[in-house]
């Protein structure tokens, strides 16, 4: 046996898992396990129960219309990245989701497993910020809706209560015509990222950058919207000048370090990628103005 | 006092009625409970991918399930591949190109390959290496995997 005991709950409605939230003490909820399950089979964590929230199908959904995608909590990151509608509306998502762990992996976890996890470099959060994404959070008590900004409150840690579960995420659509990017440094191929970063632009008919957004993870607990960047890019032209100076205001920004990777290596890495990422970003949207 | 509920699961098309305290992972079950020790276990944390498994026809890592949570699930585990002592052509293309040493990393290889083939019934180079990228093996630098994935494919789009 790897994790410790704990009772089995298996909800089969939402109104089910909550009033189990909100009745249990050191209760866990379970999405795709990809990151409780690790930490179950090494004790890290050890609730006394654990609500799987697997059998529940009306947390698993993808909804699109004109101005957003809304995301079930318990989407597989799988089907998010085989849907063809998430693809054409919204690509920087689908480019995202390549990076998020493998096959095997994706194929079990949820955005919503991700978002409550928070790795400070998992792509999901990244593209949830990047976008001004709400996530919608279920109690007993009341349904509330919060940003990023709100959400991660600290490394690896959320504002949820004990009571509380993410239910769907709304990620408002960006133009069609804007050019996307999503490019990240790992040590190998489906690790997280050390530093990852995404781009959103669109151009001006006299081809000046417009509404530039800018994300980048791995610096700070949780990712966040470099606002110093888009206000400098705002009305610049795409060329490699203004990428550049873009990319010396990342190496710039405040960065975290640990045992493995220090503070001046992921600011360099912050540079290079953000420069990687306009570059990629301001080609497609060239590309699609002249498609 | 343990939690235990019973389960039903189709495990390489036999149907089995089982008793399982729901900690037990989906790993531990098919090798301690089912007997199926094809499933390999390597790091229990879903980094190397030897045990994966389909479960509804889906590459997963058995680490990273539970058994309780397969309840009137479709599993196939690297046993049901070969049938009646005949390796299957994705087996033969391992023997065949040198896709294995230790042979510890090969079930869960071959489950994702598996998978894999199925949707890309002929994918690049690249393409099976990115496939690839979930499960770790210390021994063949890959090379050798990857030539008996493409040999593999090939094989079956010509009818071998």
């Amino acid at each position: 046996m790897k994790p410790a005991p704990f009772t089995y709950h298996d909800p089969r409605s939402v109104s089910e898992a909550l009033d189990l939230l909100a009745a249990l003490d050191n209760a866990r909820v379970l999405a795709g396990g990809q990151s409780l399950m690790p930490m179950m089979n090494f004790r890290y964590a050890m609730p006394d129960h654990v609500i799987d929230l697997n059998r529940i199908a009306a947390l698993s959904y993808l909804r699109c219309d004109d101005e957003a995608l809304r995301c079930g909590a318990m989407t597989r990151q799988r089907d998010i990245e085989l849907s063809a509608e998430v693809k054409g509306r919204v690509p920087i998502l689908h480019e995202a989701l390549a990076h998020v762990g493998h096959r095997q992996t994706r194929n079990r976890g949820t955005i919503g497993g991700s978002l409550c996890h928070l790795d400070p470099s998992a792509e999901l959060v990244n593209v949830t910020a990047l976008l001004d994404g709400t996530l919608h959070i279920a109690s007993r008590r009341e349904v509330r809706n919060v940003s990023i900004g709100e959400f991660a409150v600290a490394y690896m840690t959320t504002c949820l209560e004990p009571d509380e579960m993410l239910a769907a995420v709304t990620l408002p659509l960006p133009p069609r015509s804007d050019g996307y990017a999503f490019v990240e440094f790992a040590r190998r191929r489906g690790d997280f990222a050390i530093v990852a970063c995404s781009v959103l632009l669109g151009l001006e008919s006299n081809g000046a950058i417009t509404r530039p957004r800018i994300a980048i993870s791995g610096l700070g607990h949780a990712p966040a919207r470099a606002h110093a960047i888009e206000r400098a890019l705002e009305g610049e032209q795409p060329a490699a000048s203004a990428f550049k100076a873009a990319a010396a205001v990342a190496a710039q920004l405040d960065a975290m370090e640990d045992a493995y990777v220090s503070a001046a290596y992921r600011r360099h890495l912050a540079r290079v990628l953000t420069y990687r990422a306009l570059e990629q970003a301001a080609r497609r949207a060239t590309e699609a103005a002249h498609a | 006092m343990p939690d235990v509920r019973t389960i039903a699961v189709v495990v390489n098309g036999i149907p089995y009625r089982r008793d399982v305290e729901t900690r037990t992972t989906l790993a531990d079950f098919l090798r301690h409970e089912l007997r199926l020790t094809g499933t390999h276990v390597g790091c229990e944390h879903g980094v190397c991918g030897a045990c994966t498994v389909l479960v509804g026809g889906r590459s997963a890592r058995a680490c990273l399930m539970l058994a309780v949570q397969c309840d009137g699930e479709e599993i196939a585990t690297v046993e049901s591949l070969a049938t009646e002592g005949r390796l299957n052509p994705l087996q033969q293309a391992f023997q065949d190109c040198h896709g294995l040493q230790c042979g510890f990393c090969t079930p869960g290889v071959l489950m994702t390959l598996t998978e894999f083939l199925r949707e890309h019934p002929d994918p690049s180079e690249a393409d099976v290496r990115e496939a690839l990228t979930g499960n770790l093996c210390r021994c063949t630098g890959y090379q050798g995997i990857v030539d008996a994935a493409l040999a593999a494919a090939k094989r079956v789009r010509e009818g071998a």
